[in-house]
């Protein structure tokens, strides 16, 4: 395998002579999050039967007309504000023209000139600092429909439940120059549109795909290299194999001394590799002109600001006011802002933890035991079997010594289990911490008395049996002991 | 009574409420009147015994209110229709039948009329002579082997053969005014965005209108009023303030200031045209309007530029009819085989060729020179008739440079049957009303037509020149009834 350099973090391709800079943009299609579609009125839910989604206008029946759904419209203006983007006062849709069965109209209504929303900017955090990644627009389109190529020897079969939802084309500038670059790209897009509600993020629904961009120049050059687009790339880990393949090939090419085609590519995931669908000479001309069926798009001052005051606190600056507010450091806060569940989760623990809280503690616990679990049984953050409240309470008795560390960890157990609020099963099981000094005064005494030698040997020098008098004494107490007290207390008595 | 067919619209419309007919005799008369007029070849489809029922159903409990009072009335096959077969004049839709009824015929129906049949049009409305139709020419009722125009020719000859009192058509590039000019009737096409385009088979979008066509000016006014609604399902319906425009028409039009356009007296305009335009201005003077010479400097680049811009949304429009979801399909060995052959077979040779030039204008490297050029100069004719507003009220021009041709006389020759629309296609690029009224005969006697086109939205004005020249011109169609044995 080619040796990738990582050294400061840089994402180079070797070869004897030479070293590779890799250029990466982005195409991704966002579907809108709207219960009907671009131009009609029919439902978009994932998963429905076959075709049992489809109006008069999905399905192009003669004499038909689009009219556009104004929610949709302001889903493309939010994402365009989440992205620091121009918003287009005025934008027009065009038709792109080409033949396919499960393309009902033989067009698909989209934005070519005057799309909704310009040029933008999108702030990743990478391991060595932030990165800033251009965008270049963001237009409107209708999806098409599915063709099933499987269900028959002879057929193909057709649903057009999808033709007509709304997406987003979400175009970047060629600013990426890695794959880890791309995941987080397509990590902070997703982050940003879920906060938003305009895009549920979901890819292995096809909610998030992405057409990418690659090409290839020598380090330290400023020229773009000859580029190819992977079509309908659906997941961040595909992406990154596929750019890491088509870059590779690339630079091969060029260290064999042979040019490479500007041409469309598929990525084979079975097979690990992209190949040619189509050249060059063989791009579709897709007669792109204004729909003569849709007015241009005009939206006031007036309606974008009113969008505007909608946009809820995006990562960004929720990352910065958890930094302020709560002290986090920045990585804690990065993880908990990544995504809106998280954050919520976080916040509502944060809430519920009242005047006395502890920051820290809570932070650990969500993105230690509380992370595992989820990861364990593969659950979203919104699926949580222990509720932020009932968190909220767990932690508050460490905080104020009800429970130790180490118990925490039992009872968090015994929460999972419906949810069940820590502070009864700490009652009902007995596990609230000894905090009472003179209780435990009379328990180390008891156990220096038992164990009189190893008391000597430690006043003569072996320290190491420090810990075994702290064992002694939380197994005694059934680990109920308060391990600060026995810590303390233990001290005196054995100097 | 004999001569049911005879009557005008209003005159229908009186009868009924006076219960001097009923909507079951006037239905069956010109059902009748269409069974024995098979030879002019208007319909596509019949749906005479559905209008019978509803004839009987209407008289049973007659809404007396509506302002087409069990009134049956065919309409082109352009306007989808629900449940009943819908061809757009094409083997392409032989077999479609829709599941919702166009805007505008709903609007019709919901004024008490009865559905007749459809009636022929021009392949995709792409014609000017009525023979591209799948389904065969219409014979305009003026003379044996005449054509009645295009597209919407099965609609004028049904009006003018008394087929139907009244119809709908639709309006492109002339398809309304050019053959009611041809058969001596009245016919509208309204201002772009006033009648709504759901429901309708496109041809070119931001062109086609439909309107109404009438023996005269009065059923045109009242047939506008029913038809013209602004619809939320067209994102480019306007909702503008719409006249009550039979209820408001005057023949007082005096001080009206009506145009004359130098640049619509084209080389080789027939001497009869021209002298029928002089008599058109002096019928407008003895009306009380006054004339004003205008310049419209940019009419001569507007059918080339009309025959890029239609083309170019026609190739768009029409991709939709793949065989792959309705309509006509040819067997294919894959996809692309049964595209072709389905495409071939089904859409005939005119309207091949326009998806062709539509293809072409716009493919990259020639969409610079040709559609958006195009686009530029529609919108400079567009200039030059707010210039001109500025001056007059109107503006007058023969509706066509000649009468009615003989059946087959162009039909290879596309450019000297595209210049039959060389006074409509400015009208259409700049989205304005026009109306063609018949004015005379030329000396064949065959009748024609003169236009009058009024500024946007304001059809009763246009509506009141036509009513007020139309009692001067006292125009008498020649209708002989020839083709009934």
């Amino acid at each position: 395998m080619d040796k990738v350099s990582k050294k400061n973090l840089e994402y180079l391709i070797n070869r004897k002579d030479n070293q590779y800079e890799v250029i990466i943009g982005l195409e991704v299609h966002a579907q809108v999050l709207s219960e009907s579609k671009l131009f009609s009125t029919s439902a978009t839910k994932f998963g429905a039967e076959p075709n049992t989604q489809v109006s008069l206008v999905d399905a192009a029946f003669p004499g038909m007309l689009p009219v556009i759904n104004e929610f949709c419209v302001k889903q493309a203006i939010k994402t365009g504000i989440g992205l620091n983007a121009e918003i287009n006062k005025r934008s027009v849709f065009d038709r792109k023209n080409y033949f396919y069965a499960d393309l009902p109209q033989g067009y698909q209504i989209s934005q070519f000139k005057d799309p909704i929303v310009g040029e933008g900017k999108v702030i990743l955090d990478m391991p060595d600092g932030q990165k800033e990644v251009g965008i270049e627009r963001l237009h409107l389109e209708q999806d098409a429909g599915k063709s099933i190529h499987d269900l028959d020897p002879q057929n193909t079969f057709v649903d057009l439940n999808r033709s007509g939802v709304a997406l987003m084309e979400i175009v970047s500038k060629p600013d990426l120059r890695s794959p880890d670059e791309v995941s987080a790209y397509i990590k902070k897009l997703r982050s940003i549109m879920r906060y938003l509600g305009t895009c549920d993020g979901n890819m292995q629904e096809g909610s998030l795909r992405a057409d990418v961009n690659v090409s290839v120049r020598t380090k330290g050059s400023k020229e773009l290299g000859t580029r190819c687009e992977i079509k309908n790339v659906n997941s961040i880990k595909f992406m990154q194999m596929a750019i890491e393949y088509e870059a590779n090939r690339q630079v091969d090419l060029i260290e064999e001394g042979k040019s490479i085609d500007q041409e469309t590519r598929l990525f084979d995931t079975k097979k690990n590799e992209t190949r040619s669908m189509r050249s060059k000479e063989d791009a579709h001309d897709y007669r792109y002109f204004p729909d003569p069926d849709l007015l241009p798009l005009e939206v006031s001052d007036e309606f974008i600001n009113n969008l505007k005051n909608d946009i809820p606190e995006l990562p960004d600056d929720k990352k910065k006011r958890f930094i302020d507010e709560f002290k986090l450091s920045p990585y804690e806060a990065t993880i908990l802002v990544s995504d809106i569940d998280t954050a919520k989760y976080f916040e509502e623990v944060v809430a519920k933890m009242g005047k006395n809280k502890d920051m820290k503690l809570a932070v650990n616990w969500i993105t230690g035991e509380l992370f595992a679990v989820l990861n364990n049984k593969n659950l979203e953050i919104s699926q949580s079997p222990v509720s932020a409240k009932n968190l909220a309470i767990l932690v508050n008795l460490i905080k104020n010594g009800t429970i130790s560390g180490k118990i925490a960890k039992t009872v968090f157990e015994l929460m999972l289990d419906g949810d069940k609020d820590p502070q009864k099963i700490v009652e009902e099981k007995g596990l609230k911490q000894q905090s009472d000094p003179k209780a435990i005064e009379t328990l180390i005494d008891k156990i220096i008395n038992d164990n009189r030698e190893k008391a000597i040997e430690y006043k003569q020098g072996k320290e190491k049996l420090f810990g075994f008098f702290v064992g002694q004494a939380m197994k005694v107490s059934g680990g109920k002991a308060n391990p600060q007290l026995i810590n303390e207390i233990l001290k005196k008595k054995l100097q | 009574m004999s001569d049911i067919t005879k009557l005008t619209l209003s005159e229908l419309v009186k009868n009924i409420k006076d219960k001097k007919l009923s909507s079951e005799e006037v239905t069956k008369a010109f059902i009748d009147r269409s069974e024995k007029s098979k030879e002019l070849n208007t319909y596509i489809t019949e749906d005479y015994s559905s209008a019978l029922e509803k004839s009987k159903k209407f008289d049973q409990k007659p809404n007396l209110d509506l302002k087409l009072p069990g009134i049956p009335i065919a309409v082109k096959d352009l306007f989808c229709t629900k449940d009943i077969r819908t061809t757009a004049g094409s083997k392409i839709l032989d077999n479609f039948i829709p599941s919702y009824e166009s805007t505008v015929t709903q609007n019709i129906w919901n004024e008490g009329a009865i559905l007749l049949g459809k009636l022929n049009c021009d392949e995709f409305a792409m014609g000017s002579s009525n023979e591209t139709s799948f389904f065969g020419n219409v014979q305009n009722p003026i003379d044996k082997n005449l054509v009645p125009g295009g597209s919407s020719g099965g609609s004028a000859s049904a009006v003018a053969g008394q087929l139907t009192p009244i119809t709908i058509g639709t309006d492109t590039g002339g398809s309304i005014r050019q053959p009611a000019s041809f058969t001596g009737t009245v016919g509208l096409k309204p201002t772009y965005g006033s009648c709504s385009r759901y429901g309708i088979v496109a041809f070119a979008s931001s062109l086609d209108q439909a309107g109404p066509m009438a023996q005269n000016v009065k059923d045109c006014a009242l047939l506008h009023e029913v038809i013209s609604t602004y619809d939320p399902k067209d994102s480019t319906s306007i909702d503008f303030k719409r006249n009550e425009y039979s209820k408001e028409l005057t023949n007082n039009i005096k001080g009206t200031k009506i145009g004359i356009p130098k640049e619509y007296r084209v080389d080789g305009m027939p001497k009869e045209i021209e002298e029928l335009w002089q008599k058109g201005i002096q019928y407008a003077k003895d009306c009380g309007a006054e004339i004003v010479d205008i310049s419209l400097p940019h009419t001569s680049y507007a059918l080339p530029s009309y025959y890029i811009v239609a083309p170019a949304e026609a190739s768009s429009n029409l991709a939709r009819y793949d065989g792959v979801k309705y309509g006509f399909r040819a067997k294919g060995e894959n996809l692309i085989d049964m595209y072709e052959k389905t495409r071939s077979e089904g859409f005939g040779a005119e309207v091949q060729r326009r998806i062709m030039i539509g293809t072409y204008v716009l493919s990259s490297g020639y969409y610079d020179a040709y559609y958006l050029k195009a686009q530029k100069v529609r919108k400079l004719i567009k200039n030059d008739f707010d210039d001109a507003y500025k001056k007059v009220d109107a503006i007058l021009t023969p509706s066509t440079p000649s009468s009615a041709f003989k059946i087959g006389e162009k039909k290879d020759d596309p450019v000297s049957m595209y210049l039959n629309d060389i006074f409509t296609v400015p009208v259409n690029l700049a989205g304005l009303p026009g109306i063609s009224i018949p004015a005379g005969h030329d000396s064949k006697g065959y009748p024609l037509g003169l236009q009058i086109i009024g500024k946007a939205f304001d059809e009763q004005n246009i509506l009141n020149i036509a009513f007020a020249m139309e009692e001067k011109i006292n125009f008498k169609n020649k209708i002989t009834d020839w083709w009934i044995k």
